[in-house]
């Protein structure tokens, strides 16, 4: 990644002694995230009378299940030290493409199957080019990000796709039980899913030791390539299932489609404590994050604060929250 | 051997392939290729031009500065409201301050990767938002329009100085002092020491913190100069102004054979990256295509760029580990 520092990241001291499991876990990342989604969570309560309803709550969720779902793959991604740019324009392009099967009369499990495997190709492609070639995931992700929107563009131009069958709509727009989304289910089954995955698999330890020291990862007889190439796979199915999500909220197919999501989730995951130089990181810290942008936005979108505010509010406090602990750390020596 | 290596290079490349674009054009339209047009067409490009370069620098560090659009438009709003308010401000004062505020901008950006060593790419995508947002709390959301900028504002980057409008000087200028600053000065070499090596360049006593914080003051003060010029040339001042176009200037400085990973990198690159994009831009609705092609065709030229840009440093020297190239 860009900005290594190793001349100061080198010099890293070992404690005589551990702290406490109990200290360590009050001091973690996780924790302090935790307050500080609870403090927005009572500050939005008392901000506004309509924010406690919980259909206004079950909403309000909308505003990042979609995002977190491919924010937990992305974390596994960068964990491993590499990043996808791409993951907002492979939704426009798998929405494009469910789009065009609509019209010809493809049903909704057609629908959801396109759009999936759509989200791979995408994925196998940036996958091929970073590991198959060796080329910086960075400029491989902006590339193919321009790509595979442009193709969108050039297959819908100003236009746009409607018409999906009505019982796709059930993925954005229907409730599993009461107020509990059918999103929200997915986006708790997938924070599970990948949780286990990156925390109490070989393959997770893989992603961590490969984000630590890709070398010594190699020698330690990880293969380092395949891991990465099933990583972007991930990457492009997780955007997949986010296209066909969204799309079906939506009930229609822009290019613009998801214009800009690839910053929303990357701040998503480093604002869940993962480090963007790899390594590091928990499904934890990303579940919670996911709550605190989402929590963020809703509330400010009560008290009408415009969506352009909002975005300050985030590019803020995802300078803010790695800024302050190093704060803090110079000031204490 | 001279002369075939410097026909190989990736300046040569890009340049034949820029020639034989054209050429191509020519032969269905003579009239793209008129020097009228190829003016215009440079002029079109000459704000790609200016940033990509300054990208360039900042990318040599081993950084990347993506908040240069959000500059870009913060700079621009900021002094058409300055000359809706004050509309006898002369153009020169314009100037000072549209560059003064874009460097104030990007030392922002430098003095987070400097002394609190965040990830350039964090701290941008973070100012990125901020520097957007900003543009729409001081102006509310509203526009400035043609008929509320004063003419001498307008006028400037349009004027005709021997054939070419002022915009056109000055991305020649800016060119012109980065190639000598890169080549002959002792900050030049330092970009490049510090992104192709932090820690020789460390111990061969460059202040590697220091060297990207110069690289996004002067990354800044090139988007605010530009946004200026943007906003005067357009007439026009709105919150959206120029959204997305960072990727286009890190896409001209990929295409233009600068390494992301730091250290390699020439003006000439850069700005043959920006004519190669600029070129595409002007030449798509001539030849009849949907300007819909367009980004699915950057798109493409940055992936077989880097694919190019991988093969030429590969052949530089033996790879002993695979997976240490890789992991680089």
């Amino acid at each position: 990644m860009t900005g290594m520092n190793p001349t100061r990241a080198a010099v890293r001291t070992i404690p005589d002694r551990l702290e406490s499991p109990a200290r360590r876990a009050l001091k973690s990342w996780e924790t302090l995230l935790l307050a500080v989604a609870l403090a927005i969570f009572i500050a939005n309560s008392l901000a506004s009378p309509y924010f406690l309803d919980p259909w206004n709550l079950s909403d309000a969720t909308f505003n990042f299940t979609e995002k977190a779902m491919i924010a937990f793959a992305m974390a596994l991604l960068i964990i491993a030290g590499e990043i996808d740019l791409s993951v907002a324009s492979t939704i426009a392009l798998a929405s494009t493409a469910m789009g065009a099967a609509a019209q010809l009369g493809v049903g909704t499990p057609g629908l959801v199957a396109i759009g999936l495997a759509v989200g791979l190709a995408c994925g196998a492609f940036n996958g091929a080019l970073v590991t198959g070639l060796g080329l910086p995931s960075i400029v491989v992700t902006i590339g193919t990000m321009s790509l595979y929107r442009g193709i969108s563009y050039i297959v819908l131009g100003d236009q746009a796709y409607r018409g999906y069958p009505a019982d796709f709509a059930w993925f954005g727009q229907g409730y599993a039980f009461w107020v509990i989304s059918a999103e929200f289910v997915l986006f708790a089954l997938f924070a599970l899913l990948f949780g286990i995955l990156l925390h109490a698999t070989n393959f997770g330890r893989a992603v961590y030791a490969i984000g630590n020291n890709a070398t010594a990862a190699a020698f330690s007889g990880i293969r380092v390539g395949r891991v990465k190439f099933i990583l972007f796979l991930l990457t492009g199915l997780m955007s997949g299932v986010a296209a066909v999500c969204l799309t079906s909220r939506l009930g229609s197919t822009r290019p613009s489609i998801a214009m800009g999501w690839e910053l929303e989730v990357v701040t998503m995951v480093v604002l869940g404590g993962v480090s963007i130089l790899g390594g590091a990181g928990s499904i934890p810290g990303v579940v919670i994050a996911a709550f605190v942008m989402g929590l963020v936005t809703f509330g400010l979108g009560l008290l009408n604060v415009p969506g352009i505010v909002m975005s300050i509010v985030i590019g803020a406090l995802l300078i803010a929250v790695i800024a302050l602990p190093r704060l803090w750390r110079k000031w204490r020596g | 051997m001279r002369l075939t290596r410097l026909l190989t290079t990736r300046e040569a490349l890009l340049a034949a392939a820029i020639a034989l674009m054209l050429a191509l054009i020519a032969s269905r339209f003579p009239a793209f290729v008129a020097p009228g047009n190829l003016v215009a067409v440079f002029n079109d490009t000459a704000p790609l031009i200016i940033l990509a370069i300054g990208q360039m620098v900042v990318i040599l560090t081993r950084c990347i500065d993506l908040s240069v659009a959000a500059t870009l438009a913060l700079t621009g709003m900021v002094v058409a409201m300055l000359n809706l308010a004050h509309p006898d401000l002369p153009v020169a004062a314009i100037l000072a301050i549209a560059v003064a505020l874009g460097c104030g901008l990007g030392m922002i950006n430098g003095l987070l990767v400097w002394k609190l060593d965040i990830p350039p790419i964090v701290v941008t995508l973070g100012t990125m938002t901020i520097y957007r947002g900003a543009a729409f709390l001081i102006s509310g959301g509203k526009w400035v329009n043609a008929h509320e900028m004063s003419d001498a504002f307008k006028a400037f980057p349009r004027t005709q100085i021997l054939g070419m409008p002022v915009m056109s000087w000055i991305a020649i200028l800016v060119v012109v002092v980065l190639a000598v600053l890169l080549a002959r000065t002792e900050t030049g070499r330092a970009f490049f020491a510090a992104g192709g090596n932090p820690d020789a360049a460390t111990y061969a006593g460059i202040d590697v913190g220091r060297t990207r914080f110069l690289a996004f003051a002067l990354s800044g003060a090139l988007a605010g100069l530009v946004g200026y010029l943007w906003v005067a040339r357009y007439a026009v001042a709105y919150v959206d102004l120029a959204a997305g176009f960072e990727l286009d200037v890190v896409a001209a400085c990929v295409i233009g054979g600068v390494a992301i990973m730091g250290g390699v990198g020439s003006v000439a690159g850069a700005v043959l990256g920006a004519l190669f994009l600029g070129v595409i831009k002007n030449a798509l609705p001539v030849i009849d295509v949907s300007p819909f092609w367009q980004m699915a065709i950057s798109g493409a030229a940055i992936i077989i760029a880097v694919i190019l840009n991988a093969k030429a440093g590969r052949a530089r020297g033996r790879i002993i580990l695979r997976q240490t190239e890789a992991v680089q």
